[in-house]
């Protein structure tokens, strides 16, 4: 028994580096990509489109330090002798590493004739970082950047300030609206009697995962019509009405689990349906609420389709307006990784701050598509 | 006494048509002031809240000044009526609105018969977008459960548990457009040439390795499994979280039971874990595949559907929106709904076992 003991400590040992060591490369592809994004957004323009994020960390790069002119009677067709080494034009395109440690290579075309020495040196870490980028994507109007061969490119900013005060115009009302109208629907499904409860009830949980594809078409129409086309109101009323069922029934699964006793109390007391609604369910059903008020929030934040179809130009939110980056400017990383860490930085902040209410709310609801 | 109930009733019906009336000014106003977008912000929220929360009030004001036998009638209508009237509005009636269009011409006009639902089957592109889908529902879904899985044990036995959980889950904060952009930077290709150097994450560790720089995104079928990488990055933490908590249900003894009756952990992983979470991995996997049904945004923002990445979600937009033609955008959504319904059926079936009624 205790010859053994040694042993199984070991394995347990062993078994938990094999388990860290797994989890710390899976939890490293996932943040890689994203820490990528967030070092080009703080650095200069043109050394993005130059060289990789990851050069800004230490690292040897080669270096030129003197250049060779070969004699204008060299055959560039046949092989060529440079520094006792003999190559065809293609290899010393290449590059070509010397016996003492430097590197060679051809610069431009055949005709240039010219060939630069190449050393390598240690590059500290760079410390061209500014927020630059930041306030060019905020801004709507003319700013001005250096594209990768140094040349000063001047365009009209793409407005993430203005777009994301328009996503929290979006987003607070879309949240708290359909909450307020979930609670009392959760509240008279509840401890209400009415004909149709039952039947209702089960209309909402079926419509749990209807794809909102389904009600784009007319609803549109019904907007063209009423005039609340790319207006708030608009965009508000279908984020409520597709985050509905979903709402009422995580509602209703925790208020109908509260004690009934407290309510015929307060009846018997002379209290109203509001009354017991507002001053009782409301604040004990707190730990519910909040769930679905993460929840929401981060689905209108993050929500591209309905914004697409809902919201014209004039409003559009911050979804919208980087995608339409992405779109017109796809290459402008300087621009384009700045204005992915803006649409990020506030659900990324309620994220870490409410995780517990998301986890619980996730749980409760994993039932919707 | 009779009076001044009457009063109030008047007075209470009053409110309501001042409150509706203030709240269409405050829509004209939101909609026509050439006012800084702060202040438009500020008001539009304290308009869109505070009107909610208003006209439940005056319209409970108003329920509860009727005779006594009426309130318990009529209450209900204000508790549950707005909230029907929104999903019927949103969800319930436009499912039969859409049926009805998708056997119509591309304005809305005229009867197609079935023609829509014939190219809906038949026609090339769509043929690729329920190819690319499927792709997405067993691929996607295969490696978001899969991964979720196997961290969601691994995470059980570490004392990090909750850095490495935090980590795989933060993803799930950002949007498919964000998402979009952190992998098509990943992704980025720069192309051959002297003194070019590949800034893209995936084209450096390839020449690295003494590889070629490929263009990712434009090699069929392949681009398909890129972007699907994206929505396992986004969505394994989901699955993780949801496992998780299965996991740390089971009871301890039994497992420490089976490992005192000499069972290696691969044993308990397939004879005890997966058999008790059973159930969670059923609605995991189902979650997921709904998910991957309706995805749009990463192929909208990622590609456009270009280079054979087309699926069902963006083909609707762009027989909507680019085509114009609603008739065959709608027959498109009676598709994806026809999809869903299996899963609405389970659905119902489990509510109507649990009895919460």
């Amino acid at each position: 028994m205790n010859a053994k003991k040694p042993s199984l400590d070991r394995q347990k040992k062993l078994s938990n580096f094999f388990v860290n060591f797994v989890l710390i490369v899976i939890c490293l592809i996932w943040i890689v990509p994203t820490l990528g994004v967030f070092i080009t957004s703080f650095r200069n323009s043109q050394n993005i489109f130059k060289s990789g994020w990851w050069t800004i960390l230490p690292h040897r790069e080669y270096v030129k330090t003197e250049e060779i002119k070969l004699a204008d009677n060299v055959d560039v067709d046949g092989p060529i002798t440079v520094n006792g080494v003999t190559r065809t034009f293609e290899e010393w395109r290449a590059g070509v590493l010397m016996p003492d440690g430097t590197q060679l290579i051809w610069f431009g075309n055949k005709r240039t004739r010219q060939i630069d020495v190449q050393t390598l040196e240690w590059k500290w870490f760079e410390t061209d970082l500014s927020l630059e980028n930041y306030t060019n994507v905020l801004s709507g109007k003319e700013i001005r950047f250096k594209d990768g061969s140094g040349n000063e490119i001047v365009r009209q900013g793409n407005n993430l300030s203005t777009a994301f005060l328009n996503s929290i115009a979006v987003a607070v009302p879309a949240t708290i609206i359909p909450i307020l109208i979930a609670a009392f629907a959760a509240y008279g499904f509840a401890w209400m009697n009415f004909p149709g409860r039952k039947f209702l009830f089960t209309l909402v949980v079926a419509l749990l995962v209807v794809p909102l594809q389904i009600a784009l078409v007319p609803i549109l129409q019904d907007y063209t019509k009423l005039g609340i086309n790319g207006t708030f109101l608009g965009i508000w009323l279908a984020h409520a009405g597709f985050g509905l069922p979903l709402a009422i029934y995580l509602l209703f699964n925790y208020i109908n689990q509260l004690p009934r006793d407290i309510l015929e109390s307060a009846f018997i007391d002379g209290a109203s349906h509001f009354t017991i609604f507002t001053n009782l369910i409301l604040p004990l059903s707190i730990p519910a609420l909040a769930s679905f008020a993460i929840f929401q929030f981060l689905w209108v934040w993050n929500d591209y389709l309905v914004g697409l179809i809902f919201l014209g130009d004039q409003n559009r939110v911050l979804t919208m307006a980087l995608a339409a980056i992405v779109g017109e400017k796809g290459q402008d990383w300087h621009l384009l990784t700045a204005g992915a860490f803006i649409s990020m930085i506030l659900p990324l902040t309620v994220f870490f701050a409410l995780q517990r209410f998301f986890v619980r709310g996730l749980l409760a609801g994993s039932v919707k598509g | 006494m009779k009076n001044s109930k009457a009063l109030q009733f008047v007075l209470a019906i009053g409110t309501m048509l001042l409150t509706l009336f203030l709240l269409q000014r405050g829509f004209i106003f939101l909609r026509d002031a050439a006012v800084s977008k702060i202040v438009i912000v500020v008001f539009a929220i304290l308009w869109g809240v505070g009107g909610v929360a208003a006209l439940y009030t005056v319209a409970n004001w108003i329920v509860e000044l009727l005779p006594t036998d009426w309130v318990p009638r009529i209450q209900p209508i204000v508790f549950v009526g707005p909230g029907l009237a929104l999903l019927f509005w949103f969800l319930a009636i436009p499912v039969f609105r859409t049926l009805v269009l998708s056997f119509r011409g591309p304005n809305g006009q005229g009867f197609d018969g079935i023609d829509n639902y014939i190219f809906a089957f038949t026609d090339r592109i769509m043929l690729e977008t329920f190819r690319n889908n499927l792709l997405w529902m067993v691929f996607g879904t295969l490696f978001c459960v899969g991964l979720g899985l196997i961290i969601a044990v691994l995470a059980d036995r570490s004392k990090y548990e909750a850095i490495y959980k935090a980590i795989i889950f933060m993803p799930m904060a950002i949007s498919f457009v964000g998402a979009g952009v952190i992998w098509k930077f990943v992704y980025t290709y720069k192309g051959e040439g002297s003194g070019i150097s590949e800034i893209g994450l995936l084209n450096a560790i390839v020449l690295a390795f003494g590889g070629q720089s490929q263009p990712w995104l434009l090699i069929p079928p392949w681009n398909n499994f890129f972007l699907i990488a994206i929505m396992v990055w986004l969505q394994t933490g989901f699955a993780m979280v949801i496992l998780s908590s299965a996991i740390k249900g089971i009871p301890a003894e039994m497992m420490e039971a089976s490992r005192i009756d000499g069972a290696n952990e691969f044993q308990i992983f397939f004879r005890i874990i997966i058999p008790s979470i059973q159930g969670t991995l059923i609605t995991v996997t189902t979650t997921i595949v709904i998910f991957s049904l309706k995805l749009f945004d990463v192929v909208r923002v990622m590609t456009g559907g270009n280079n054979g990445t087309n699926v069902i979600a963006n083909e609707f937009y762009l027989q909507r929106f680019t085509y114009g033609d609603a008739g065959q955008a709608s027959a498109i959504a009676v598709i994806l709904l026809l999809a869903v319904v299996p899963v609405m059926i389970y659905n119902l079936r489990q509510f109507r076992e649990s009895r919460a009624f």
